[in-house]
């Protein structure tokens, strides 16, 4: 059965119901802020639909990719610390330039060197040696910069930009790693691109949680821009006072929820943007040759296509997206907290989206991040409640009650795993499935829709 | 890179480099004041805080990895899950300590947990087969491609983790009991008068005595067992072994029970040596398939050779040599750290990186996927 438009449509009325519901039921407040992770959400699984849905490519290496967008934020955003800049900077840069001169050496030794038994001797020595003066400049500057004033600043400091730039920067930062990381994975095939990604998130992590200098790494950047006016200046204003008046609201509720809904207006139209561009790009020569490399690569191969390239194309590109929405992340929270950076909510569960909502659909992936998102939101609510339902029948303060209760919100991890695997078993290939001209190559790819 | 060179021929001028420099580092330590005790305290404290504790770990690695390696042998997948199933034995494992702990029962010198793993063993075999049953069959019957079954076991993953969480909880676990120690630092500076000390943890002792009969048991399992041959069949070649009349799902049955198996008891002598908790656990995926990968997927030898080399390489580059330099007689200023310890999982995932581009296919040349 091919689906025609009436299910987007019932499913994104369902959505907007279930938000009412919320808004109503719970609060308005819970509502927007569940809203604006949503749209968060659905940046970040359009991302991985462009990888995965486009060219089938199996990035695990999400959380870092959102990791680096929030670095970006903070070397954006913040105002540069002078201080620290005059005590390492000057070091920091000469290891730089030694770093980059070792790199250098060893290319040239690779290319010039032919006799095989002496090139790697020679190329571990410069190695070593390279490394050896890399860090007798780079660990005193490091201890430096972190003694500036290290409970507040101990870093580098950023640009003092509009947090609005570093939702370019992050998508720029996040693609110029992928570049590298493309440049070295992209040979490999499936499973191993998987764990290969899986591997450099977790290493890119460890690197923001350790090295201070950057972004504070585990003492966190808190005190970060906010491209919307906060709530305090908003109730402190006549007109707004005024106006909470008029609509019946208290003010201080009133600010809370005009500022969410502005950052909603600035990430929707961020994701509206977005998808215009994939959707026009899905839809375009290159879209189609995405398609076609996935379902048959060797065809398309032999059909003239650079298969990698294309795949490093399309895996920058979708970093990128990735990225700014870990950028749009970090502005929202007006904070970086790289010890927050857990590859079940940034990486597992961003692929939750895009297979739920259903993959080479760029509708489905931004559905996918709503639904899931909110069901997520909500599987951790609703847990304990359903948890005190279920025990009542059981003593009061008895010890396993307590227990269950205390785990209750855990099984928000059991929901999402019961949910991608019936949707895996029920429709393959997504609540909202691609549609395509060739309807049995994507079939073929990704099983059969019982219907 | 589609390189495939033949195996690495022998390059002398390399080794013989590294053993010139070896040979200078132990004459400038004998020749030095205190002599051949220097380098005897330089060796203990190596022993100490890199060898026994790579051992310990290679063991729980390589047990975790030839799960992975089966699984992928057999079914073609990679199973995202195996960390957590890993967990969910070794909460049953902990489970049925607590219970047995309350009895009174104990194992005298040795953990209480040793006793319990036949249970968590059949936790986790009953789980793998539930799992099977509900979700793998089905796409094993239908021949779906390998990404569908990897992401199956990401849901599955998804599934044991909740259950792990659900059942014990998110917190730290410390179920080791028993006598904690063979060699004693203070007893063994008392015995050899070095001012080093060396201690044997009960832990380490049993890590390696199971894994080598479990590893030893597996093995005879896999070339003398008509079972075993029949899975190994299928693992070559799926179509041939159908044809000769290999049962495909008896095949999978068992795999998953040995898998299921090998992860318990990874688990719990990981859980006996650290401690529990599941986050952990979910960690751990990565040096399973770091170690299954360089080791070559599929092969089972592999597998363990990949855990000994991910767990050294751990240990080694982030250990700090500043004391063992001293007694060397080279005086340091820093900790002599290659890497901080937090940068373990870097370390797992260069030497994947390295391994999977220079040689593709591990060491003992596995599968291509």
């Amino acid at each position: 059965m091919k689906p025609g438009m009436g299910r987007p449509f019932w499913l994104a009325l369902a959505m907007v119901i279930a938000l009412v519901a919320v808004g109503v039921l719970q609060s308005w407040n819970v509502a927007l802020a569940i809203l604006n992770l949503q749209l968060i959400s659905a940046v970040m699984a359009l991302g991985i639909n462009i990888q995965w849905g486009y060219a089938g490519l199996f990035n695990f290496g999400i959380m870092g990719f959102t990791a680096l967008g929030g670095l970006a934020a903070v070397l954006v955003a913040m105002p540069p610390v002078a201080e620290a800049w005059a005590a390492g900077g000057r070091g920091m840069a000469t290891a730089a330039v030694t770093l980059a001169g070792t790199a250098a050496v060893i290319w040239a030794l690779h290319r010039v060197v032919k006799v095989k038994a002496l090139r790697r001797p020679a190329m571990a020595l410069v190695f070593v040696v390279g490394l050896a003066l890399t860090r007798s400049f780079y660990s005193p500057s490091v201890a430096a910069i972190e003694a500036v004033d290290s409970s507040v600043t101990g870093f580098l400091g950023g640009l003092g930009l509009p947090i609005m730039v570093s939702w370019l920067a992050g998508g720029a930062l996040a693609a110029a790693v992928a570049w590298v990381i493309g440049r070295i994975t992209l040979g490999l095939q499936s499973d191993y691109l998987a764990i290969a990604t899986l591997g450099i998130s977790a290493a890119l992590v460890a690197v923001l949680r350790n090295e201070d200098w950057l972004a504070r790494g585990v003492k966190n950047v808190t005190t970060l821009p906010r491209p919307v006016p906060y709530e305090q200046d908003l109730h402190g204003q006549d007109w707004f006072v005024d106006l909470s008046a008029q609509v019946g609201m208290d003010p201080s509720l009133l600010s809370g929820l005009v500022v969410k809904a502005l950052y909603a207006l600035l990430f929707g139209s961020v994701l509206l943007v977005l998808f215009w561009l994939s959707h026009r790009a899905l839809h375009s020569p290159w879209g189609r040759m995405m398609r076609a490399i996935r379902d048959n690569r060797d065809a398309a191969e032999a059909m003239g296509k650079d298969v990698t390239r294309r795949h490093l194309q399309v895996f920058v590109l979708g970093s990128a997206v990735v990225g700014i929405a870990g950028a749009m992340l970090v502005t929202l929270n007006g904070q970086f907290t790289p010890a927050s950076y857990a590859p079940f909510r940034y990486t597992f569960l961003i692929w939750v989206m895009v297979i739920v909502g259903g993959s080479g659909n760029n509708g489905g992936a931004i559905l996918g991040g709503f639904l899931i998102w909110f069901l997520w939101v909500q599987a951790e609510a609703g847990g304990p409640w359903l948890m005190t339902l279920l025990t009542s029948g059981l003593q009061e303060g008895t010890s396993l009650r307590q227990h269950l209760l205390n785990v209750a919100p855990h099984m928000r991890q059991l929901v999402m795993g019961c949910i991608l695997l019936m949707v895996l078993r029920l429709s393959p290939r997504g609540l909202l499935p691609e549609q395509s001209g060739k309807h049995n190559l994507a079939q073929r790819r990704n099983g059969t829709e019982r219907s | 890179m589609k390189t495939n060179r033949p195996s690495m021929s022998w390059r002398p001028p390399w080794w013989i480099a590294v053993g010139m420099a070896l040979g200078l580092v132990v004459l400038s330590a004998v020749s030095r004041d205190g002599g051949g005790v220097n380098l005897l305290n330089a060796l203990v404290r190596f022993a100490n805080f890199v060898v026994i504790p790579g051992i310990s770990y290679g063991c729980q690695l390589a047990l975790g990895a030839l799960g992975v390696t089966l699984i992928y042998a057999v079914m073609r997948f990679s199973d995202f899950a195996h960390a957590d199933t890993m967990a969910f034995g070794a909460m049953g494992v902990i489970l049925v300590t607590r219970v047995l702990q309350g009895m009174g029962i104990s194992a005298g010198p040795l953990p209480t947990a040793l006793l319990a793993l036949p249970f968590g063993i059949l936790g986790a075999v009953i789980l793998a087969l539930v799992l099977d049953r509900t979700v793998y069959r089905f796409y094993r019957q239908q021949r779906a491609a390998p990404v569908t079954f990897v992401i199956a076991s990401i849901g599955a993953m998804f599934v044991t983790n909740g259950l792990v969480r659900l059942i014990i909880g998110p917190g730290d676990q410390r179920f080791a009991d028993g006598t904690r120690f063979i060699v004693r630092v203070q007893a063994f500076k008392e015995m050899t008068g070095l001012s080093e000390g060396l201690a044997l943890r009960t832990t380490h002792v049993i890590t390696l005595v199971v894994a080598v009969i479990v590893v030893l048991g597996l093995f005879f399992f896999l070339n003398r067992t008509p079972l075993g041959k029949a899975m190994r069949a299928y693992a070559d070649n799926e179509d041939l072994a159908l044809l000769s009349g290999i049962n495909p799902e008896r095949v999978a049955l068992w795999t998953w029970i040995i898998a299921a198996t090998l992860a318990t008891i990874a688990g719990t002598l990981y859980g006996l040596d650290k401690s529990f908790k599941p986050f952990t656990y979910f960690q751990l995926l990565l040096p399973i398939f770091a170690s299954a990968i360089v080791g070559g997927i599929g092969k089972p030898l592999g597998a363990i050779v990949g855990g000994f080399v991910v767990a050294f390489s751990e240990i080694a580059f982030t250990y700090p040599y500043r004391k063992i330099l001293g007694y060397l007689g080279f005086e340091a200023d820093g900790l002599v750290q290659l890497l901080s310890t937090d940068y373990k999982f870097a370390v797992c995932f260069i030497i994947l990186v390295v391994v999977l581009i220079w040689r593709p296919r591990g060491i003992f040349q596995g599968r291509v996927i």
